[in-house]
């Protein structure tokens, strides 16, 4: 180690965190070798969205809720009717479940697109941002918008535009798609899969920084299929339990420096959620076209080294795309768009899989419809520590990087988890403090 | 002749450039509405030869001020504007364009300075007087367009 630098305070501050989603600042202080602080600060104000739910009918929870995020509108509104589903007693028919898992899909498409071309890979081939990078490789950013256009497509015939569609409901779907408007995207969804291959062997040809952490990964798992809307919330290190039971295990805690709740496991502290701990505990249940490109580009689970979230990413774009297409060719119009709904007083909760991970919705209803009470956990809050704890861990191996690499390569470490301030404050500027 | 008009509906002046689409679109003129995020901004001007992009500014100038540039003389400054969902906005995806070859060929952005853009607000009078003006300036020009 560096004399000079061991007897110093070092700060490293970023005061506005680029290429993440919404407001928020990175605080990292040194003294020497050691880290003394980490704090990703969440400015962004508080939300309130729990508190708007208030004394409103259920129906119009997935309408609310969806405005939450611009990005990940879809996951708002499957985690609503999910947990209003489950405190009214309803189940849907097979043909709206597999549309749900359609739009999805798209949600998913579109949202990782963003993330792996635009915010992500300027990282990893050294650019500043991604027009930087367009300048030098163009193919890369022409097919990432273009995969981004067809999931937001999906999503605009699924839910009737783009951004905060407006057909999803509790019981289904105010409109179901015909056969033929998917049908049509099909060829879309079939170079969707090709260029998402294509992308999978060019992410082994980035380089990945040596850094593993012994993460606790959460996600959903289901028996039989990749999770999207349904599942059992498990972990590597034995949780398996229902969403009804996430309270009795995960606290919501309010820290100081930041203005969205930190969510960590009653027991064991952080842990992370988001597509690196999905590929890590649904591998099986990827694809065979997934796993076997997964294969080709050296990527194994487990699968601990968070700069390769990248690569869970495009797997999961595989993923989408493939289903989407599976369910396109079993398509049959349901009967009826959606399930007739009777209000009861109850009490309901879902997990659903957002782009970013576990999405938490609780709900308590009024006989009359009307909504008592209302939770809900987004991704980034439950990823907020662990972030937190990879700084921790990543910062004294870079202690001797001149100032300008430290602090970009922090700012990766944070975008390695796609954190999506806005839905979090429920977050990114960077400040690291050497003494 | 393509009119987009950026903005947010609920965030005070904001909306400028929203309230310009519409009532352009009133006009019988060829005018939409998007959030401003590059993206889709992108999608919207793909294939078209002439595209006007009307948004709020916020560059320290009086309220209600209009100020034009065009995309095809500079590099577009990205402070003038107001950052959009992940950072990208307008002047990103006039770059972006730029940097992948696809800005269309005339490519103009008003700029409606803003007083104020806290969500729930209203937009200022200054700024709906810029709206009114800039909605006759760009109906002239299409009417020009016309006898030519």
């Amino acid at each position: 180690m560096n004399k000079t630098v061991a007897k110093t305070t070092r700060t490293i501050k970023v005061d506005y965190l680029a290429r993440v989603e919404g407001e928020g600042a990175l605080f990292v202080k040194l003294r020497g070798d050691r880290v003394e602080d980490v704090k990703l600060k969440i400015f962004e104000p508080p939300r309130l969205f729990e508190a708007f739910l208030r004394g409103r009918h259920f129906m119009e929870a997935p309408d609310i809720t969806a405005r939450i995020c611009g990005i990940c509108p879809i996951a708002y509104q499957m985690s609503a009717v999910h947990a209003i589903e489950r405190a009214l007693g309803v189940t849907v028919p097979p043909a709206i479940r597999a549309l749900r898992r359609l739009f999805y899909c798209g949600e998913w498409i579109e949202s990782h697109a963003l993330h792996v071309f635009l915010l992500h890979a300027p990282d990893f081939l050294g650019y500043e941002d991604a027009i930087q990078m367009a300048r030098q490789h163009r193919q890369i950013v022409e097919q990432g918008l273009r995969l981004k256009k067809i999931g937001n497509h999906l999503v605009s015939v699924m839910g009737g535009r783009e951004i905060h569609p407006i057909s999803a409901c509790v019981g289904g779907f105010y409109r179901a798609p015909t056969r033929q408007e998917l049908e049509a995207i099909k060829p879309d969804l079939e170079w969707a899969l090709d260029a998402s291959l294509a992308t999978m062997r060019w992410t082994a040809t980035l380089e990945y920084p040596d850094f593993e952490q012994d993460y606790e990964f959460v996600s959903l798992r289901h028996p039989e299929e990749y999770p999207l809307n349904e599942g059992r919330l498990v972990s590597n290190r034995g949780l398996d339990i229902e969403a009804s039971e996430f309270e009795d295990h995960f606290l919501e805690q309010h820290v100081k420096h930041s203005n969205a709740l930190q969510c960590v496991l009653r027991e064991r502290g952080s842990y992370m959620v988001g597509p690196l701990a999905r590929v890590n505990l649904n591998f099986d249940l990827l694809p065979e076209v997934a796993r076997q490109a997964a294969a080709e580009c050296g990527f194994e689970v487990p699968c601990r080294n968070p700069f390769r979230s990248i690569q869970a990413r495009v797997l999961e774009i595989i993923f989408a795309c493939w289903e989407a297409l599976r369910i396109i060719r079993e398509y049959e119009p349901p009967a009826q768009p959606r399930v007739e709904v009777e209000p009861r007083d109850a009490k309901g909760c879902a997990a659903t899989e957002a782009p970013r991970g576990v999405l938490y919705h609780r709900y308590s209803i009024a006989g009359d419809g009307r909504i008592l009470s209302a939770r809900i956990v987004p991704p980034t809050s439950q990823n907020q520590r662990r972030i937190e704890d990879d700084l921790r861990a990543l910062v004294p191996s870079l202690i001797a990087e001149p100032e300008d690499r430290l602090t970009w390569r922090c700012e990766q470490a944070v975008r390695n988890y796609d954190p999506c301030i806005s839905c979090a404050t429920h977050f990114l500027r960077l400040h690291l403090e050497r003494e | 002749m393509l009119i987009i008009g950026c903005g947010h509906p609920d965030c005070g002046d904001d909306a400028a450039g929203l309230l310009v689409a519409r009532r352009l679109r009133e006009l019988g003129l060829r005018a939409v509405e998007a959030s401003g995020e590059a993206t889709a901004l992108m999608s919207c001007w793909e294939g078209e030869t002439d595209v006007i992009v009307v948004d709020a500014t916020s560059s320290g100038a009086p309220p209600g001020t209009v100020q034009v540039w065009d995309a095809g003389q500079a590099p577009f400054v990205r402070e003038r504007f107001r950052c959009s969902t992940h950072g990208l906005g307008v002047a990103e995806a006039i770059e972006l364009s730029r940097a992948l070859g696809s800005l269309p060929p005339r490519l103009r952005i008003y700029g409606i300075e803003g007083r104020q853009f806290a969500p729930g607000g209203s937009p200022s009078p200054e700024v709906l007087e810029a709206v009114e003006q800039v909605v006759q300036r760009i109906r002239e020009e299409v009417q020009c367009m016309k006898q030519d």
